[in-house]
């Protein structure tokens, strides 16, 4: 009995995982770079909910989508000034420039709304479901839900669009692509839009689950899930999800039947294990080096 | 990439002259590592600006304002701020008026040696602060060896209070652990389950103190859970917790997690009665006024915002409007430093450093937390009051 | 020992030691504030440590987040030695220095056998969880003293002290990168199987460079925790590791002179900031992104190489890689 609600929250925990890992990934896929500043876009995206109903007073659902092209705003935004002038810069760069970028994300917050953390309405309707005396939330289920649906269409939109076969090229080989006709500029642009979209959609189930946002709310989760997007193998989009949803249900077994103390060391113990053993985590592809 | 940095080196130079400049300006010739502890104040008359005419007495605070820590440094330098505007409106103290200044620290050890020194620069003569413990202790070694008076508002590890120039104004982690053990045991509690910050001092300080005194009273602890600094998901203790025999669940922790764990114990289905401690203060206007699920919690605390007394009144209503927040126990601790701090000064008549510490035993202060004295060891003496949260208030008991 | 003595290293020795004296006899003069003051060790320490770091990062060419960890394990190591020693502090000190190097050396070879497998992000990854978990422990461990820390650390890392380390610190990665050794380092960075063709001994130059930069890293520790007199695990988190990163990549991968350089501006801005209040962190990260633009804008490079032909005709002879 109480394995099987462990088992649930650790799902419930993976699936946010998850679903923030997915953005981290599709970005690091076809950009090529690791967006530490993904976490914060969430915060981003969790305090613009929590803006529109409060200050501005729209309904729930109209503040999702506000905050999803909000923050898919942004994502251009960003990729614009600080990490287009950098496509020819070592990686370090970037990730330096993005490291930045999420310190200003922060600062910017903590400046706008205090450091207090704000309490947010969850904008999840569905009533929960009980199994004997374990209550599975609303929340946990539209998180499941959402996340499995956006992992199907990612995966057919790469696959099927022209646009997504436009990244798919790119992720390959960038210069050939650019041969091809592909604009890159724009397909980056495209790609930075739809994953800072899909952390808005991220942050607002994240506040939903937990009711609480404050500025840096979004870094500790943002490094989770890059945990995540590495364990199922970094650039693919199911990795991501298995990724995140096994990181939950390792955390919480290790705390439920281990150690609450040593959690944190054993979950990192398993992904350092794993990667021994396939370097390229869970689901990722190995590239052959060529002389 | 490379050669960049040589244009950095000319950046860097100028920074330096600036800061050389600003050195001049400010007081000179310390040894640089503390030479002798000179009980004097480190010479104000001649080189310092600020204190040149005695006409102004220089308060400095430190805590951090920016990163994680950053509610309770905010709440602390407005506290500061409040009681030092009163102070000056009302003349300041014997005549002088305060000039009150506040450093960043981020929580961070290295950065609030760097803010002590920038303050002392700026001819700081007593200093309130800091408000966290870690580099609270890191300071307390530079301000014993200037011999000035550090008060922190909220400093609670034992070794914040290590010398005889530094005091507080809360409690103790050991005494906060210890005070509630006796009193969930009185109680009739028996079994009682723990959640923790293992990588907080003062949660796991107070855990610590807490678990040797109840299970020397004859109590079990049935359940130490524990978690680490930026958790949200606390379902997984919950969980554990609900197949144990606990009848109380005590929480150790700060205000933002005790707002996530009363929420979440609800979907795991986990009904305790509630106990806190000092950080728990705050929980209230965090969940705004829905308190359903912690109804009934019992919590250790030297301030309780709906207090009868008018000055505890007076000083959630200045705050508010002032600041536009309900101040916290943080602000009610550092506008009690800010009068401590009046109170000795007055009582030693002059500016002179050790008979300001002097008086520190000698003074009685009607805190808003209670009127208090101290001891020699910067112990502070006052009764520790428990609230219980009633109907979205808190209550005193 | 005689190539040690060349012309080069005698100058920069002879650099060194007017640097010091100028700092000194500014201290002595009171010329230089309190608030300065404060900086010189944290200025020292952080040069050490982004010195070694570019030596797994920009010479060894693989991204590490863990540097932290081995300051954390170094800094443990060594305060926890002059703790429990009975020994005169003058001699305690240093050996203390060289326990928590050893330490971390130690540590830097367990870490640098994953490194032999994985490479790039999946290396970085590895090396932050190694990072996490070594702080996971040691918040854990009772000799450690748990979240609380180590307490009544003497003080004794003076200006003096932390200045000779990190000068030694210097001689020894710049002398070991334009050795043999470090030519082999390089190698593996610029293409692993030509390296590995031309005979290269891969698996043993990749564990030296993260052994000797885990020995420096160990050493940075030490002095940083009898600089403040108390240590707390939480102090080595994944930030700080990212914090020296800032400092290497800011600086110029591969580029000793760039590490220093970096490293007191790093030190120092936030400081110089302090006067902007509440907009000291904004206004820092601001800095950090239009530097990193500047960088890569070829219209600023030029303006550079105009700056430089003027002035730094030495400081590119002195480039390492």
């Amino acid at each position: 009995m109480e394995f099987f609600e462990q088992l649930l929250n650790g799902l419930n925990r993976g699936s946010i995982y998850a679903l923030i890992a997915l953005g981290y990934t599709m970005v690091y896929g076809i950009a090529k770079m690791l967006n530490f500043a993904h976490g914060d876009v969430i915060m981003v995206g969790a305090y613009t909910l929590s803006v529109s109903a409060s200050l501005l007073g729209i309904s729930p659902y109209l503040g999702v989508l506000l905050s999803i092209v909000f923050c898919a705003v942004l994502g251009v935004v960003l990729e614009k000034i600080a990490y287009k002038p950098l496509r020819n810069s070592s990686p370090l760069a970037v990730l330096i420039t993005a490291i930045g970028v999420s310190y200003f994300l922060q600062s910017l917050a903590l400046l706008l709304f205090g450091s207090q953390q704000q309490k947010v309405a969850s904008v999840i309707n569905i009533p929960s479901i009980y199994l004997g005396s374990i209550e599975l939330t609303g929340e946990s289920i539209a998180t499941l839900g959402v996340t499995i649906v956006i992992m199907v269409s990612l995966t057919l939109f790469i696959k099927k669009t022209k646009t997504g076969r436009a990244m798919l090229a790119l992720s390959e080989d960038r210069g050939a692509a650019q041969l091809m006709g592909i604009n890159v500029n724009r397909t980056i642009s495209i790609t930075f839009a739809i994953g800072s979209g899909l952390a808005a959609v991220a942050g607002v189930l994240f506040v939903s689950s937990y009711g609480f946002v404050g500025p840096y709310t979004g870094s500790l989760p943002g490094i989770k899930a890059f945990v995540a997007a590495v364990l199922g193998g970094i650039g693919s989009i199911p990795g991501a999800m298995l990724g995140g949803v096994l990181l939950g249900v390792i955390e919480s077994f290790s705390q439920a039947y281990i150690s609450t103390q040593l959690s944190d060391a054993i979950v990192f113990g398993v992904l350092i294990l794993v990667l021994l053993v396939r370097p390229a985590g869970l689901l990722g592809r190995k590239k052959i080096e060529k002389v | 990439m490379k050669r960049f940095a040589s244009v950095f080196a000319m950046i860097v130079a100028m920074m330096m002259l600036a800061a050389c400049f600003a050195g001049c300006a400010a007081k000179g010739g310390d040894e640089p590592t503390g030479g002798a502890p000179s009980s004097q104040p480190a010479e104000p008359g001649e080189s310092t600006p600020a204190a040149d005419d005695g006409e102004e007495i220089v308060i400095g605070g430190i805590g951090p304002v920016t990163g994680d820590a950053a509610s309770y440094g905010l709440s602390v330098k407005q506290g500061a701020q409040l009681a030092v505007d009163e102070i000056n409106a009302a003349g300041g103290i014997g005549g002088k008026q305060i000039k009150y200044l506040f450093e960043d620290d981020e929580s961070d050890a290295e950065k609030a040696l760097s803010a002590y020194g920038k303050l002392m620069d700026e001819g700081m003569q007593v200093l309130m602060g800091t408000v966290t413990s870690d580099p609270c202790i890191a300071v307390t070694d530079e301000s014993s060896k200037d011999g000035i008076l550090q008060i922190t508002p909220s400093g609670s590890a034992e070794a914040c209070a290590q010398y005889d120039n530094c005091f507080r104004i809360c409690f103790t982690d050991p005494l906060q652990g210890r005070s509630m053990a006796n009193y969930m045991y009185e109680e009739g509690v028996r079994k009682v389950a723990v959640i923790y910050d293992v990588s907080s001092d003062y949660s796991s300080g107070i855990y610590a103190a807490f678990v040797d005194e109840f299970e020397a009273l004859g109590g079990t602890v049935v359940a130490a859970e524990s978690f680490t600094s930026g958790d949200v998901d606390f379902k997984t203790q919950l969980t554990k917790i609900k197949a144990t025999d606990a009848e109380a669940l005590f929480l150790p922790i700060y205000y933002t997690e005790v707002a996530y764990i009363s929420n979440q114990a609800v979907n795991v289905g986990l009904k305790l009665p509630y106990y806190g401690c000092d950080g728990w203060d705050g929980v209230i206007a965090q969940l705004e006024g829905d308190t359903t699920n912690i109804e009934g919690a019992v919590y250790l605390t030297p301030f309780v915002a709906n207090s009868e007394d008018e000055a505890v009144q007076k000083f959630v209503a200045d705050y508010k409007a002032k600041f536009g927040a309900d101040p916290d126990q943080f602000a009610a601790d550092a506008y009690d430093a800010i009068y401590t701090i009046k109170a000795a000064i007055e009582k030693a008549g002059s500016m002179d450093n050790d008979a300001i510490i002097a008086a520190m035993t000698e003074i009685t202060v009607p805190g808003i937390t209670g009127e208090m004295t101290f001891t020699k060891e910067g112990e502070p003496n006052k009764a520790a009051r428990v609230a219980v949260i009633q109907d979205g208030q808190y209550v005193g008991k | 020992m005689k190539k040690m003595l060349n012309k080069k290293n005698i100058f920069t020795a002879l650099f060194a030691l007017a640097v010091y004296g100028l700092i000194f006899a500014l201290v002595q003069a009171g010329a230089l504030s309190r608030h300065f003051q404060s900086l010189l060790v944290p200025v020292g320490v952080n040069i050490i440590l982004a010195v070694s770091l570019n030596l797994t990062v920009g010479f060894l060419g693989e991204l590490t987040l863990g540097h932290a960890g081995f300051m954390s394990v170094g800094a443990y190591a060594g305060c926890l030695f002059t703790l429990n020693s009975t020994l005169p502090m003058a001699i305690k000190f240093p050996l203390g220095m060289l326990v928590g190097g050893l330490v971390a050396a130690l540590f830097g070879v367990i870490i640098g056998i994953p490194a032999l497998r994985l490479k790039g992000d999946y290396l970085a990854i590895v090396t932050l969880a190694f990072g996490e978990i070594i702080r996971s422990v040691v918040t854990n461990l009772s000799f450690t003293g748990g979240a609380g820390g180590l307490k009544k650390i003497e003080k004794a890392s003076t200006f003096t002290i932390v200045f000779i380390v990190a000068a030694i610190t210097v001689v020894i990665i710049s002398n070991l990168v334009k050795s043999r050794h470090g030519r082999a380092i390089c190698a593996i960075r610029d293409n692993v199987i030509a390296a590995e063709s031309a005979g290269i001994n891969v698996v043993y130059y990749k564990l030296l460079a993260f052994t000797v930069a885990a020995f420096f890293a160990g050493v940075a520790g030490v002095l940083y925790g009898h600089n403040l007199g108390i240590l707390k695990p939480d102090t080595f988190d994944f930030n700080k590791s990212i914090e020296i990163l800032v400092i290497v990549v800011l600086g110029g991968m591969g580029s000793i002179r760039g590490s220093i350089l970096s490293a007191i501006i790093v030190t120092v801005l936030p400081e110089v900031l302090r006067g902007m209040e509440d907009y000291r962190m904004l206004a820092y990260a601001i800095v950090l992104i239009v530097i990193m633009l500047l960088n890569a804008s070829p219209r600023f490079a030029a303006l550079k190489n105009r700056l430089i032909h003027k002035s730094g005709k030495k400081a590119k002879k002195g480039e390492v890689a």
